[in-house]
């Protein structure tokens, strides 16, 4: 292996097949306590209802069970092994703790239809988290109902048009930068919205002058990401914001990126009308190979009455309950209470930094700033700006001799790192999006940059390698063409 | 900060190497006037001794100690200790979305088992790598068939949980989408007739639940066969997965939306739980949400990797199936693990061990003076029983006993005010059972 590569070293890791492949009759994982009530024949109670057996279900035992989920385990990356810079996802380290409360007894074991009087405790959770969450983005009024972030900005969409049409009509436009998350354009669609994408300008940001010449009676809102998916704070925020209210219009704030925000500026004291969390990215809950997450939705004072049912309210004796009986909100967005699970472990964070979370935010910014100085004499910076979180290059200079963001990110990988994000954001031609986050330290920043130093030497050097990379997993380069041409998404006898 | 791997000297390096001489050039871009000048107003910093003391001390506050006899979409299941031990591994615990597939494998073979394990249980040819719950998943299921047949109205059985019908509704309001609701039979099952009525050349799909809120098993191949005598589709909805070790699955459905709570989550106070939607292979590219594909690498190697993004918001944008980005992907991890652990033998036996108790508190329930069944149909582990007095006022005495009652039907259903909504899992005990009928009896007994 190239003496380069410090971080990582080869390592043997264990073939294992699909988990039916394993399975013969009679072998079982899990055995139920003896049945304490005469026997039901499911035949006689369900006639032509009943089933018997599932056909291809596995049968194996727990200690197969074991091997074969951490076997599958072994073959991917994770926060814990090291960084994972993907831009946009703010992979931060998801703090033990978290994983402890959220498994509690008396917490994971909660019905959300049991009675008010003793949920007090999960509700009293939900109220501090609220609380924290307001304080953090400077807006009035809260709903941790939405699962995600996509859904976080339906909700999002829906207060907008809800109060508009409280106000005459619910308009037909939303305006979206071109350096947007596919998401935001995604979701407005689904609120009922026309899309309307704007450009950048030439420093990557809103265009102001653009924007007043598209403010017409249609507009319902503008869609922002900010910090922007450059990692760029918009610096006219506050004044975009004006023009937008000078037309009746909302501002909505992506808060994907509001890491590199919490504890230095709130979005609420610029403007901002709406806006969502992503809980999975700057509160820590963990990613998990993609969800469960949580988008809350903090809005400003006038568009409190038209959050989803239901709200969380508290009584004249100080209790708390669930109101669900709200004439002008929206409606509910999904079963129960959100995701409450999610929302105890971002508690448990917001907890351990209480108003020290600006340490954190300061950290990721300077991880970025450490790395884009140290990096911006072999990639190319398209946007000059000074950068908060996370820093985009571009792969125009390796791109001469053939290597294009993907082969940088693939060779990333025999270096021990997972790849930042590629591709995106769009405005971008052959991104390469870093973002550190606070979890790392000075050596394993030091590590990423002699990395992504080494492989720009490849590129000018040895451009083959890094176009094949990579050369050190359990498998190569996957055919991606193949499977959608044929699907194959499940497995048979 | 225990979480963060810096000293103060190691950032006064770095800042050097940036050429700054404080933190605060680093955040210069943000506009003065809109700095923060004091630290936030949290509690904390907490150690995370205090953290934990601060939610065993929620957790105190809550309902540990009662006997509850709630499900209506959220159900206490068994589930081994090895199940969360795998999903606390790092390796999933803290893994992104398998994006970069070569590191991800993994992550990709275990969705790749969970879209199986949904198509043996629903009957179903495909399923996608997870929803965010049951009722997003029947929601996006209806949006997926409007798309299929063009048509905008939907038939929807009141005997659907309510909450999910009114997710379906806010989707709805803006979509110019038109939902129709029909009622039920003495049976508990949906009203054939006035279904057969309702469903016409533009409705799109028609959707019930089963079991229902009611806990009634429905006919799915009499249903589909209304649905498609206009081409519309049927859409059949599961809150209570594990039905499906005993009863047989909607394979005459289009789409199955389904919640995975019962297959190894946790209530966790409503979520975060899993949605599952399988269809069939003819609809896929309709689907929404994220597939996991078996493919080849260059060595000719059996790999994994995500397929068919061109559905997706992106690589579409505006254009895309769905919005849905982030799921529910260690959650259908959990589901997978436990499913692999029941297996075969051990769901089979779970869901025969939920008949047979549900059955046993039915009978001792029904001993009671002026206790009633409501309906007719058969039904897995919930069923609705009629009390000669109101469910709540009922309720507030079993909780003296420390015991949760019924789910007042009421709440739903302004013609079931006297219903209550009884729910008995494996978990439950006989002795748990006779004391739920003991004390209701003697509840009843007592003069007004």
């Amino acid at each position: 292996m190239d003496k380069k590569i410090k971080k990582a070293g080869r390592h043997v890791s264990q073939s294992e097949g699909l988990i039916f492949e394993k399975s013969a009759p009679g072998k079982r994982g899990f055995e139920l306590p003896p049945c304490d009530v005469p026997a039901v024949d499911a035949k006689q109670a369900l006639g032509v209802q009943a089933r018997d057996g599932i056909q291809g279900f596995p049968e194996v035992s727990e200690i197969e069970v074991i091997r074969h989920f951490t076997r599958l385990s072994t073959w991917n990356y994770a926060i814990d092994l090291g960084m994972y810079p993907l831009g946009s996802c703010t992979m931060k380290y998801n703090p033990r703790v978290n994983e402890f409360v959220a498994r509690l007894e008396g917490i994971a074991t909660e019905h959300p239809y049991q009675p008010v009087e003793l949920s007090q405790g999960c509700l009293k959770i939900l109220k501090l988290l609220e609380e924290c969450l307001l304080e953090i983005t400077g807006m009035d009024a809260i709903t941790l109902e939405p699962a995600a972030g996509a859904q976080g900005e339906m909700t999002g969409l829906l207060l907008i048009r809800a109060y508009l049409k409280s106000r005459g009509g619910a308009r037909k436009l939303v305006l979206i930068p071109d350096s947007a998350h596919g998401t935001n354009p995604a979701t407005a669609v689904i609120a009922g919205y026309d899309v309307q994408n704007i450009r950048s300008d030439a420093r990557g940001q809103i265009d102001v002058a653009q924007l007043r010449s598209l403010m017409t009676p249609d507009v319902a809102a503008l869609m922002v990401t900010n910090p922007s998916t450059l990692g760029v704070f918009e610096q006219n925020i506050a004044e975009v914001a004006e023009i937008l209210h000078a037309n009746g219009s909302l501002l909505y704030m992506d808060g994907a990126n509001m890491n590199a925000l919490a504890g230095v500026t709130r979005p609420g004291d610029f403007g901002v009308d709406v806006m969502h969390l992503n809980l999975h990215k700057t509160f820590s809950t963990p990613h998990g190979g993609g969800g469960p997450g949580a988008g809350p939705v903090a809005v400003k004072k006038f568009l409190e009455p038209f959050l989803p049912v239901p709200v969380l309210t508290q009584k004249a004796d100080g209790t708390l309950a669930l109101d669900a009986n709200r004439p002008k909100s929206i409606g509910r967005v999904k079963a129960f209470c959100g995701n409450f699970g999610v929302l105890v472990r971002a508690l448990a964070y917001a907890l351990a930094y209480g108003p020290g979370m600006r340490q954190a935010s300061e950290d990721a910014v300077l991880n970025a700033n450490y790395i884009r100085k140290k990096l911006e004499d072999v990639y190319e910076l398209p946007y000059k700006l000074p950068c908060m979180h996370e820093v985009v290059f571009s792969d125009s200079r390796q791109k001469k001799n053939g290597v294009s963001t993907m082969d940088i990110a693939k060779r990333l990988i025999d270096y021990g790192f997972h790849p930042y994000t590629t591709a995106f954001p769009l405005i971008v031609h052959g991104a390469l999006m870093i973002e550190p986050t606070e979890s790392e330290s000075k050596e394993e920043c030091d590590q990423f940059i002699d990395s992504m130093r080494a492989i720009a030497e490849e590129a000018a050097t040895t451009p083959e390698l890094v176009k094949t990379a990579p050369h050190s997993t359990r498998v190569g380069r996957l055919d991606e063409v193949a499977a959608a041409r044929k699907p194959i998404l499940r497995w048979k006898p | 900060m225990r979480y963060l791997p810096k000293s103060p000297s190691e950032r006064q390096q770095m800042l050097a190497a940036i050429g700054a001489k404080s933190i605060e050039e680093l955040f210069a871009s943000i506009p003065p006037a809109y700095r923060l000048k004091q630290p936030l107003k949290l509690p904390g910093p907490y150690s995370e001794a205090e953290i934990i003391e601060y939610f065993r001390a929620r957790a105190a506050e809550n309902s540990v100690g009662y006997t509850s006899f709630l499900g209506a979409g959220v159900y206490n299941h068994l589930r081994s200790v090895v199940t969360d031990a795998i999903i606390q591994r790092g390796e999933f615990l803290t893994s992104y979305t398998p994006y970069q597939a070569e590191i991800s494998q993994g992550t990709l073979q275990a969705i790749f088992e969970f879209q199986t394990l949904m198509c043996q249980l629903t009957g179903q040819e495909v399923a996608n790598a997870s929803m965010y719950d049951g009722s997003t998943a029947m929601t996006e299921a209806v949006l997926m068939a409007e798309r299929l047949t063009g048509r905008h109205r939907v038939v929807v059985a009141r005997s659907v949980h309510p909450e999910y019908r009114q997710v379906l509704e806010t989707y709805a309001r803006n979509s110019g989408m038109e939902v129709v609701e029909t009622g039920f039979a003495p049976s508990g099952q949906v009203d054939v007739e006035t279904l057969r009525a309702a469903v016409n050349a533009e409705t799109a799909a028609v959707v019930v639940q089963s079991p229902n809120f009611f806990g009634v098993l429905e006919q799915a191949p009499q249903l589909a066969e209304i649905a498609h005598g206009k081409e519309a589709l049927l859409i059949v909805t599961i809150t209570e997965a594990v039905s499906l070790g005993a009863a047989r699955p909607p394979a005459e459905a289009d789409i199955v939306a389904m919640e995975g709570q019962s297959l190894g989550l946790p209530p966790s106070y409503g979520g975060p739980f899993v949605g599952v939607m399988a269809t069939q292979e003819k609809f896929v590219r309709q689907m929404p949400g994220r597939l996991a594909g078996q493919t080849t690498d260059t060595a000719g190697r059996r790999g994994f990797v995500l397929t068919l993004a061109t559905r997706e918001q992106h690589i579409r944008r505006e254009k895309a199936t769905s919005n849905i980005c982030t799921n529910q992907a260690l959650c259908a991890l959990a589901a997978t693990v436990h499913m692999c652990l029941l297996g075969k033998e051990g769901l089979k036996e779970m869901a025969q061990q939920n008949l047979a108790k549900a059955r046993f508190a039915a009978a001792e329930l029904a001993k009671i003076p002026g206790v009633k069944p409501v309906f007719s149909g058969a039904t897995f582990n919930e069923f609705a029983v009629e009390l000669p007095r109101s469910v709540r006022m009922v309720n507030q005495e079993l909780l003296k006993e420390k015991i949760i009652g019924p789910l007042p039907l009421g709440t739903f259903y302004p013609e079931l005010t006297k219903c209550g909504l009884v729910c008995v899992t494996e978990t439950t005990t006989r002795a748990e059972i006779e004391r739920l009928a003991g004390a209701m009896k003697k509840v009843l007994e007592k003069p007004l």
